[in-house]
């Protein structure tokens, strides 16, 4: 499943997207978040029959992304996101740049 | 050599009289749908009050998000380099600017010449704007100019949830309701609101020192809460930090010319 | 209180209940509740053995765990089943941890995907939910299962309570906005701001203009409709495509999205408020036989 966190308003897209197929819930991008985004949960909530544990992003840190990542995305000379870095399973993405 | 510099902003059109780089006069005007009208009305304003004729202006300077309408602007000054010239002119040492108005917010760091390094805007969507203050200040049916001042009465935290000047609306008339004193709840708007524009320049990096510029900077509630996001004692604001991006966009031409 | 009266107005429907007369609860292996608590209305599911049995649809008051109640009363009302008869209850919706009575709760996402299944059948495969206070878009499998999904409830464009704030400035019930919408000459250019907040000013800006209301109508309801369908662009439409949620009765919005998607969405017999707490139940059915629900 494609989960996507996040919003859209009227300044632009804010989406962080996590595959849940390949997310196996180690937390390294927990550990990475400056922002304290993420968070590894045992039981999927979006998907009751999942048994092993996954990353979420929680509604009240959905709904301010584009502020709570803000300070990973300077806008130039921009560094390699630490989370996406973080994952060895290629499971997040983000939706912006700006 | 006198320049004027005009601000056609979605809220109020700002101009200014620079002579020699001098400010000389001022004038502003709401901008409402006519910003063609607006623009004279402010430039009319502002050439009575440095006490001086249409024709004795050299040039015209416009910025803006109506500066199109700015028909005899002999250049057009993009908000971002007039915000950064401004601040520069104002406080030489500033390194950071932030500029929030009714409908935008930005943050820009530029060097000791003013030269823009780094930006980041906030635009097109209320809550990151002077426009939050406002609606939120309908709400509670307080003046708006009355927000600021009771904002620094309180020393509560209250979070707010909603990050939508629409939802935002609910959720303080749920306040209200609550019996939550004004006091706190217009210290809670401005806490929100703040810590949007915080991460805003924390994006471009916090850099001493930091001036603020626009009609938002003349609200002392939001410049407490600024600082105490930001963990500093001092904001530099000029003395009518309205009228900086006209000042900005005339010290651009004036430069140039 | 002016807002309450307000959304009454909007979500013109009236607070029901409905009972399956072919089914007897006595004969019943698993008994199963949804509790589908949401910003402006709540519904309760009872199903037996996977079919629903009995519900009810009624409006959320300021209190999530005295709305569950209500809507479980109301569920059961007139049915003699006792509640201590139900093996499994699931709480979802935006109020879905405050339901007293649930033995676990589930995001209203899966259980939306899972009851517009059950409603709409196996082929649907987009679920897009308008709500009072948010906008969620789904894409399922031929199970019901969730593929890809997002939820805004940042921000009151495209969302029931945008309309509302349009209809309130342009003082027309909102019920009438649909029809309205589409009592003009041409249709307009949409209104450019997306933000709830600067569309008011510009809508202002286009009655000063000599706009007639109508056309003003018209252009909000265009420009709600291409945001929508901006959201939903992000998940991808695939065939099978159905509307629920409050804003799927407002013509003027619906009618220029679907235009712009190109593809007719699904109809169903079914209450369509009530997936949510539809596939709540299921969900609960699923998890007694798994053996992983209470069963007393
Ligand atoms: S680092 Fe990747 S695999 Fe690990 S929890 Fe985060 S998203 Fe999942
Ligand atoms: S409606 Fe709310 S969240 Fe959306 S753009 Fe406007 S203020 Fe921002």
């Amino acid at each position: 499943m494609i989960a996507n966190y996040g919003y859209k308003d009227g300044s632009g897209d804010y989406f962080i997207a996590v595959d849940t197929d390949k997310c196996d819930g180690c937390g390294r991008c927990v550990e990475a978040c400056p922002g304290t985004v993420f968070e590894v949960v045992d039981e999927d909530p979006n998907d009751p029959f999942r048994e092993d544990p996954v990353v979420i992003v929680a509604r009240d840190k959905g709904r301010k992304l584009k502020y709570e990542c803000g300070p990973c995305k300077p806008p130039t000379n921009r560094p390699a996101l630490p989370c996406v870095e973080a994952c060895p399973q290629d499971a997040i993405s983000h939706s912006w740049d700006r | 050599m006198i320049i004027a510099g005009i601000d056609c902003g979605a809220k109020n059109t700002k101009s200014v009289i620079l002579r020699d780089g001098k400010i000389i006069g001022k004038g502003m005007t709401l901008t409402g749908f006519d910003q063609a009208s607006a623009v004279k009305e402010s430039l009319d304003a502002s050439l009575k009050d440095a006490g001086i004729d249409a024709r004795d202006v050299d040039k015209i300077s416009g910025t803006g998000a109506g500066m199109e309408e700015i028909k005899d602007a002999a250049m057009k000054v993009n908000e971002i380099r007039a915000m950064a010239k401004a601040a520069n002119y104002f406080f030489p040492s500033a390194r950071t600017v932030t500029d929030v108005g009714a409908e935008m917010g930005r943050a820009v760091k530029i060097d000791e010449r003013g030269k823009v390094i780094d930006f980041a805007i906030n635009e097109k969507c209320a809550a990151g704007a002077g426009a939050f203050i406002e609606a939120m200040a309908r709400a509670i049916e307080v003046e708006l100019e009355e927000m600021g001042p009771m904002a620094l009465r309180s020393d509560k935290s209250i979070p707010m949830n909603a990050q939508c000047a629409i939802f935002a609306e609910s959720e303080v008339v749920g306040l209200i309701h609550a019996k939550t004193v004004k006091e706190d709840i217009s210290k809670a708007i401005h806490d929100a609101m703040a810590s949007r524009i915080v991460s805003m320049i924390r994006r471009i990096g916090v850099n001493e020192d930091i001036v603020m510029i626009g009609g938002v900077a003349l609200n002392p509630g939001f410049v407490g809460c600024l600082k105490r996001e930001l963990g500093i004692d001092r904001v530099y604001i000029p003395a009518d930090p309205a009228f900086g991006a006209a000042v900005g966009a005339a010290v651009v031409l004036k430069e140039e010319a | 209180m002016g807002e309450e009266e307000k959304k009454q107005e909007y979500w013109r429907w009236t607070e029901s209940n409905w009972k399956n007369p072919d089914i007897k609860w006595e004969d019943a292996k698993i008994v199963t509740v949804g509790i589908d608590v949401g910003s402006v209305s709540s519904q309760a599911v009872v199903m037996t053995d996977g079919q629903v049995y009995a519900y009810s649809n009624m409006r959320t008051g300021s209190d999530s765990p005295e709305s569950a109640r209500n809507a479980l009363n109301l569920g059961l009302e007139g049915t003699s089943m006792p509640e201590s008869r139900i093996d499994y209850c699931i709480g979802t919706g935006y109020g879905r941890v405050n339901v007293p009575m649930a033995d676990r709760s589930i995001t209203e996402i899966a259980c939306h995907a899972r009851g517009a299944h059950f409603i709409y059948g196996p082929e649907v495969r987009t679920v897009l939910d308008i709500g009072g206070q948010d906008c969620k878009a789904i894409r399922c499998d031929e199970k019901g299962k969730v593929t890809n999904f997002l939820m805004n409830d940042k921000c009151a464009a495209g969302t029931g309570r945008g309309m509302e704030v349009f209809a309130d400035l342009l003082s027309v019930p909102i019920v009438d906005v649909g029809e309205r919408s589409f009592e003009v000459k041409e249709e307009p250019e949409p209104v450019s701001s997306i933000c709830v907040v600067y569309a008011k000013t510009e809508a202002t800006g286009l009655l000063r203009k000599g706009w007639a209301v109508n056309e003003v109508l018209a252009a909000y309801c265009s420009a709600m409709g291409h945001r929508i369908f901006t959201l939903i662009e992000r998940i991808g439409i695939e065939k099978g495509f159905a509307i629920t949620g409050g804003l799927a009765k407002n013509r003027g919005v619906i009618e220029r999205l679907t235009k712009e998607i190109g593809v007719e969405p699904m109809h169903t017999e079914w209450d369509t408020q009530i997936a949510g707490a539809a596939g709540a139940a299921l969900f609960g059915y699923a998890l007694v036989q798994k053996g992983k629900g209470r069963r007393k």
